[in-house]
């Protein structure tokens, strides 16, 4: 017998704080699978954000960082400028990327910064209690919407593959989920191609990954999965957003 | 032929294994209580596994090892 | 006789940043600085260097942390406003222990103030800025040539001391033009094993942080710095003592308040009264032992400043109020003339 499945080698061998259910442990593995497939664990450097995933500097064995709120693509830039030959990727949620940290989100964006951006999307904020997100959706309860989202009072949310891909700069915007295995194997492919594009010096790659929040939408993990199928993705729709290099071709 | 190895001290019982599993194989073990408290998940009958690791794809804890 | 080159002051700073070994910029456009950014703009990429205009002051500091948590001499600079939108980062950069370099040429305040010469960021440099307990090793320029200097001196204390290193300027010496000579600049090198350089699959990872959830940990770590700040406190203050010898009256001042006020000392004298001036060079570690050491001697200290009144706090902390300190000050970017400061010197020496 062989294994077919096991722990990636760039992710530590340490238990995750993260709740029951909660979907960050499926992005970071899928990110660690990337880094030691495309045998890259020596060279890269995350940037892990302020949110849930505050402590991933922990949970990868390569080189971290953490970062203030939402600054995440600045630092990353920082780095990636003095050392280039090094993989640089951010790993953020949507306060992070989406409220506090967008300028420093689309400027990276714009600048093309040869980094990879894995952003984790639970229209929440998990951390710290389950407030609005700049993703939660029309309608949804939240601690700082308790009688539901108005968007007359606080404005819709905000699409960022969509956003981002009307930019000349970036390489690769892509949306992807992890609510089913089928989502997460494609999620995985994507992430993949984020890290590969950068190893090839083709810019800005961000991987938009729809994920859910059991805890803080009030729901079991299983209900919250099913919820990502009936309420996310209808405004969220998955698939490649941009993809320079494929166009270029005409693919 | 197929066996499945949960690290069962590091599961949080949240059940996203045993929906994912295609053969119904796994469950939540309602009789016991791992080391952080959970009732963990576990195998009811490895001999039906297919190794097809949708349990471990979806396992948010990575406490699954499959082989095949 | 050591080449000499006549420079505007901001253009010192990046010309001796990079002597010093400085390849990575990142900055802002400000006024009135900017010289600073045009000049690395300029240079950098005919050296190998970065020099990357941000988005915002925020993403400048941002990508100062990353690149001197990477292991690089890295800097910015910018002016008094743009100074409040980096001190978040500066406070990350506190809390994580990379050595930076930051340049403020101040303007006046508060707010969008105005964009003359100014002092008014003293507290901000000196007393913290961002949150938390930290301290920047905060260097107050006089001129031109100290302006090189300084800034060379700063990326050594930084990598030295893991800390900011802050240059204090004001617009008139950003703007002001002198010869100067980079002959004497004594470059440190430290090794930096804790840099992101990605672990090569050969040593166990570093990571960069300044979360510590475990309050005794946080502490811990407080306690550590604060021990190497104490060490910065005994080694690297610094300070120029002017007719000091036989002084009555001391003028405390620093940047371009203190040439002022060596213009009316010098005019004091020749009225008979024994005035001196010591000059802080470094705001932080603040020059104490020279001003304890003042205050038994002469019976009352001047604080000259471009600001309400900053500085004067810590002439009274050094000097344990032993004597009265009395303050010359212009804000919002005028400037005393040396007639308003002697004004002040003879009002001290009829003791009003």
């Amino acid at each position: 017998m062989a294994v077919v499945f096991e722990k990636p080698k760039s992710l530590a061998d340490v238990p995750l704080h993260y709740c029951p259910g909660c979907p960050h442990g499926i992005i970071h593995r899928l990110v660690a699978e990337a880094i030691d497939e495309l045998g890259i664990e020596g060279k890269a450097i995350g940037v892990a954000p302020v949110g849930c995933a505050v402590m991933a500097y922990d949970y990868f064995t390569c080189d971290m960082i953490e970062a203030a709120h939402g600054r995440a693509p600045a630092i990353a830039t920082g780095i990636k400028r003095c050392r280039p030959e090094n993989i640089v990727f951010t790993y953020q949620g949507d306060g992070d990327l989406a409220s506090i940290g967008m300028a420093e989100t689309v400027h990276a964006a714009a600048r093309n910064e040869n980094i990879t951006v894995i952003f984790v999307n639970n229209a929440i904020y998990g951390m710290t209690g389950g407030q609005m997100a700049p993703t939660s959706l029309p309608g949804q309860v939240t601690q700082t919407s308790p009688y539901g989202r108005d968007v007359n009072h606080c404005g819709w949310p905000i699409r960022v593959c969509e956003m981002l891909s009307t930019l000349e700069g970036p390489e690769f915007i892509t949306r992807v989920a992890v609510n089913n295995v089928k989502n997460v194997n494609a999620a995985k492919k994507a992430i993949k191609k984020a890290f590969q594009n950068q190893m090839e010096g083709k810019g800005f790659n961000l991987v938009e990954v729809v994920s859910a929040c059991p805890t803080n939408w009030g729901m079991t993990p299983q209900q919250a999965l099913q919820w990502v199928e009936s309420d996310m993705l209808p405004y969220y729709p998955l698939g490649v957003y941009k993809d320079r290099t494929a166009a270029k071709e005409g693919k | 032929m197929a066996k499945v190895t949960f690290r069962t001290d590091l599961c949080k019982g949240c059940g996203l294994c045993v929906n994912a599993c295609p053969k119904g194989l796994l469950a939540i073990a309602a009789d016991q209580i791992n080391a952080k408290g959970y009732s963990p998940a576990v195998m009811t009958d490895m001999e039906k596994c297919i190794g097809c690791a949708f349990c471990a794809t979806m396992c948010p804890d990575c406490i699954i090892t499959v082989e095949k | 006789m050591a080449e000499r080159v006549l420079m505007k002051g901001n253009e010192a700073i990046a010309e001796a940043a990079i002597r010093a070994g400085c390849r990575h910029y990142f900055g802002y456009p400000i006024t009135p600085q900017t010289e600073i950014a045009a000049y690395m703009a300029k240079k950098m990429p005919k050296i190998g260097g970065v020099f990357l205009q941000a988005e915002s002051e925020i993403a400048s500091i941002n990508m100062v942390y990353g690149a001197a948590a990477a292991g690089m001499r890295v800097m910015t600079s910018s002016s008094s406003p743009g100074i409040s939108l980096k001190a978040e980062g500066l406070s990350y950069i506190a809390g994580s222990d990379v050595p930076a370099l930051v340049v403020n040429v101040q303007r006046g305040g508060p707010g969008l103030g105005g964009i003359q010469p100014s002092q008014s960021d003293y507290f901000q440099a000196t007393k913290g800025g961002g949150h938390g307990d930290y301290r920047m090793i905060v260097l107050a320029p006089a001129s031109v040539q100290e302006m090189a200097n300084l800034t060379i001196k700063g990326f050594n204390l930084a990598d030295k001391y893991l800390m900011t290193s802050m240059i204090l300027a004001d617009g008139t010496i950003g703007q002001m033009m002198e010869p100067i000579s980079f002959e004497d600049a004594q470059i440190e090198t430290y090794e930096k094993p804790w840099a992101l350089t990605g672990t090569d699959c050969k040593r166990k990872h570093n990571v960069v942080n300044s979360l510590y959830l475990q309050p005794d940990q946080l502490e811990k770590k407080n306690f550590e710095r604060f021990e190497r700040y104490r060490q910065v406190e005994e080694n690297e203050a610094m300070w120029e003592e002017y007719m000091m010898e036989d002084a009555e009256i001391c003028v405390v001042a620093f940047g371009i308040a203190s040439r002022v006020a060596k213009n009316a000392i010098v005019a004091a004298r020749k009225e008979g009264i024994k005035v001196g001036l010591i000059r802080p060079i470094t705001l932080w570690p603040f020059p104490k032992k020279p001003l304890a050491a003042a205050a038994e001697k002469v019976n009352s200290f001047i604080s000259v400043e471009l600001s309400m009144g900053q500085m004067i706090e810590d002439v009274r902390l050094a000097t344990q109020c032993k004597k009265p300190v009395s303050l010359c000050n212009r804000c919002g970017g005028m400037i005393p003339s040396p007639d308003e400061v002697l004004e002040t010197i003879r009002n001290a020496q009829k003791g009003v």
